[in-house]
């Protein structure tokens, strides 16, 4: 049996990767994957405490994430899509139209 | 008997009307005078003056049956504390002989003044002139009976003002012309001349009244005659103040030393009103006055004598002057002043009835004189522009009043020269005329109480004599010395027939009062208590009668006998020199005052005007010192320093703060998303930290 904690290790050594990825790429497909990796980080944490503590209830939780995750990037694709149409690039550094 | 009872009272009531009829006669001239002819404009205004006159007959009648008169009340007019002055008509022997001199003279010369005004018409060509003539007249009438009607001083008073106004009025009445009809100021400048002087005199009777009310508590005539004597014990110094400032009065409205100097001047009146005004009625009000007011003067014989003294010292001094003159109305106005100085001197000295018997004669001779001056003027008028119209001259200036223009009239004006005669024999004091009589009453009554004032109008009297026979010779003998005398022509009826009542009064006013029987004096001791009938003394009407007729055959000697050629210097000026031009020169008492009174009161003004008024007042307080601290406060203090670098500095330092705290909070919007995420990283961080730590 392996430990609880080696899984929580591995969910934040993934939700930091996650991070770093949101933060350094700027192509919106990447950091969609990168939001991806955090949520199923956030996943795996639940499912190991599910696990060590003997509750259904994180893995139901991590249904509604994984549903509301599909969700989040069905509407991301699409503004992806509009975004490109518009302005026929889809890095996020020129989508700077909000700039103060 | 009752019948008659009621009847007189009947008349007493009546007398509110001898201030209506003239009142109703200039409304209605006012009214409905311009659809008028100018014939119904005049005769309105004679029938209004004459039915006052009817009016005073029928109130003389009453008195005669009740010669204590009566006081008739007709309305409340001023009700002010312990001040109770109701609008009363008095009705007594007194104001009843002036009442019917007023109206009486006041209408044979609103007849003359129809024919007189009618050449002005024909002349100047204005009919709105010749209603406005009439109006100003009846307006005079009006006033002058609320002054000798009224009961009490203040209502006198408003007469008195009245009178002054109708006086300034009529003397300016061709105010755009002097007084030989070119474009001037002249005349509007001797009407200005006329009311400031009488400003002067009207001053003191306002202060006479204010010191009556003061003693008195009431300007009544009753009340203040009936307290008269316990005053005058209390305070004695009162009623001298009293009666002196009334003095001032006097001089101012009877034209006495020092006020008289406006009366010459207003012989640029027409001569109607020179007539009327100016020597039969209004000057004689401050005798009235003196004479009214003779309870009050009779309690302090110093003040008397004050007023005997300058009412003879005018009479001479006045008198002299006339000698000089060369205008047929300038010789008549010193004249004028001359015999008010008579009357004066009478009431003075106490002589009440010699002097109102005076003022009744000299009211008759005097207006018959202008009237008849008047009519020479209007005869040299028609000479001259008879003249005009043949030879083509009409740039001469030709003074129609200058005797020197004269001379020979007695054949071309033998009605005026005989009148004239008539009047110029009364002034005199040749027997029996009129003024023979009232003269020397008041001579024979100065001879008893005053040498001083008897010498002093003795010798006026001789110098009355003596430029009233000038006059005539000049006037009417002789040859002509001016083409426009050669072609003068007689007055129509309507200026000769009031002449002759006039002359016809003239030569038997003196039936009034003959010494023995002395009508006037006990018609007027009903009012007057104590009034002593003159004696008639024959040394002094001997003497008088002899100096008037060694002064007229002197005149003769002088210009009767080689009468004055054209250009021709007067023989006297030879013979008296620089006093021959004093007199001529009135004495230089226009000049005296120009330089004493008027330029330094001119100065004053100029004074006032520029300096206190202009430059400190103006420039230096309103300018500077208000209108520059306002400046100085609402630029400098409340715009540049509050509003600018207070009020303003905070509100823009407000809206300076906020752009430069948003200036530097837009550097965080960057537009970059990672660095959005960045932020949101570091928030949660924060919050997550802060949770644990916790």
């Amino acid at each position: 049996m392996i430990p609880l904690n080696y899984y929580l290790v591995i969910s934040a050594i993934l939700f930091a990767l996650g991070v770093l990825g949101v933060l350094i790429r700027r192509n919106p497909l990447i950091i969609f994957m990168s939001v991806e990796l955090m949520l199923n980080a956030a996943n795996l944490a639940f499912v190991a405490f599910s696990r060590a503590f003997n509750v259904l209830n994180g893995q139901i939780f991590v249904f509604f994430v994984m549903t509301v995750a599909a969700a989040e990037v069905a509407v991301g694709l699409a503004l992806i899509v509009v975004i490109f149409r518009t302005k026929h690039s889809i890095d996020v550094d020129q989508m700077s139209a909000l700039k103060g | 008997m009752l019948l008659s009872e009621v009847s007189n009272s009947g008349f007493f009531s009546l007398v509110p009307l001898i201030v209506f009829f003239p009142a109703i006669g200039l409304l209605i001239n006012i009214i409905f005078g311009g659809w008028m002819k100018e014939k119904a404009i005049g005769w309105l205004a004679s029938a209004a003056s004459g039915l006052a006159f009817v009016v005073s007959v029928l109130l003389g009648y009453s008195l005669l049956e009740q010669p204590e008169g009566m006081v008739v009340p007709f309305a409340d007019w001023i009700n002010i504390g312990s001040l109770h002055i109701p609008w009363q008509f008095r009705v007594d022997t007194l104001s009843v002989t002036m009442m019917l001199v007023v109206s009486g003279v006041g209408t044979l010369i609103h007849i003359y003044a129809i024919g007189y005004m009618h050449e002005d018409v024909r002349f100047k060509d204005d009919l709105k002139r010749y209603r406005r003539f009439f109006v100003f007249f009846n307006l005079f009438i009006v006033m002058m009976m609320i002054l000798v009607s009224g009961d009490s001083y203040l209502m006198l008073f408003v007469g008195w003002e009245g009178v002054g106004l109708c006086s300034f009025l009529l003397i300016g009445f061709w105010y755009d012309k002097d007084t030989l009809g070119r474009p001037s100021f002249a005349n509007a400048e001797a009407a200005k001349k006329a009311f400031v002087v009488n400003r002067i005199g009207d001053f003191g009777f306002i202060l006479a009244a204010l010191t009556m009310f003061w003693a008195f508590g009431s300007l009544q005539f009753g009340d203040v005659f009936g307290k008269a004597a316990e005053v005058a014990h209390v305070m004695p110094g009162v009623i001298i103040a009293i009666t002196l400032f009334m003095l001032i009065g006097v001089t101012g409205k009877s034209a006495q030393l020092p006020l008289f100097v406006w009366l010459p001047d207003a012989m640029a009146g027409p001569t109607p009103v020179s007539a009327l005004i100016h020597a039969a009625t209004m000057v004689t009000a401050g005798v009235y006055l003196v004479a009214r007011s003779a309870p009050l003067y009779t309690l302090v014989p110093q003040a008397q004598y004050i007023v005997a003294l300058v009412g003879a010292v005018t009479a001479l001094f006045a008198a002299t002057i006339a000698v000089g003159q060369y205008d047929i109305k300038k010789v008549l106005a010193y004249s004028t002043i001359s015999q008010l100085g008579f009357m004066v001197a009478a009431v003075g000295m106490g002589a009440f009835a010699a002097g109102m018997f005076h003022l009744v004669t000299h009211a008759f001779f005097k207006a018959l004189l202008f009237l008849s001056a008047g009519s020479v003027i209007l005869g040299l008028e028609r000479g001259h522009h008879h003249l005009s119209h043949h030879e083509e001259k009409h740039d001469e200036v030709f003074d129609p009043g200058d005797m020197r223009n004269m001379g020979g009239l007695r054949k071309q004006m033998p009605v005026t020269f005989w009148v004239y005669l008539v009047g110029a024999l009364a002034l005199a004091g040749i027997f029996p005329l009129a003024g023979f009589w009232s003269k020397d009453e008041i001579l024979a009554d100065a001879q008893l109480h005053y040498p001083v004032v008897y010498i002093l109008l003795t010798v006026a009297a001789f110098f009355t004599a003596f430029y009233m026979g000038r006059q005539v010779w000049m006037v009417f003998f002789g040859k002509t010395r001016h083409e426009a005398a050669g072609h003068a022509e007689e007055s129509p009826k309507v200026i000769t027939v009031p002449l002759m009542i006039l002359a016809f009064l003239a030569i038997f006013g003196g039936v009034l009062n003959l010494p023995g029987l002395h009508t006037l004096t006990s018609w007027l001791e009903h009012t007057i208590a104590g009034v002593e009938a003159g004696k008639f003394d024959f040394l002094v009407a001997g003497l008088s009668t002899l100096l008037a007729l060694i002064a007229i055959y002197l005149s003769w000697l002088l210009y009767g006998r080689k009468p004055l050629a054209e250009d021709q210097l007067d023989p006297l000026k030879k013979m008296l020199g620089p006093l021959f031009t004093g007199m001529e020169r009135k004495w230089f008492v226009d000049e005296i005052y120009w330089a004493v009174f008027v330029d330094r009161y001119v100065d004053l003004a100029r004074f006032l005007a520029n300096v206190i008024d202009g430059r400190f007042w103006h420039d230096w307080f309103h300018d500077k010192l208000i209108a520059g601290t306002y400046n100085w406060l609402s630029h400098v203090a409340l715009n540049k320093i509050i509003d600018t670098r207070g009020i303003d500095a905070f509100f823009n330092g407000l809206g300076e703060l906020t752009k430069r705290a948003s200036a530097s909070l837009r550097r965080l919007q960057n537009g970059f998303v990672r660095s959005y995420a960045l932020a949101v990283l570091f928030g949660v961080v924060v919050i997550l930290g802060y949770l644990l730590i916790r």
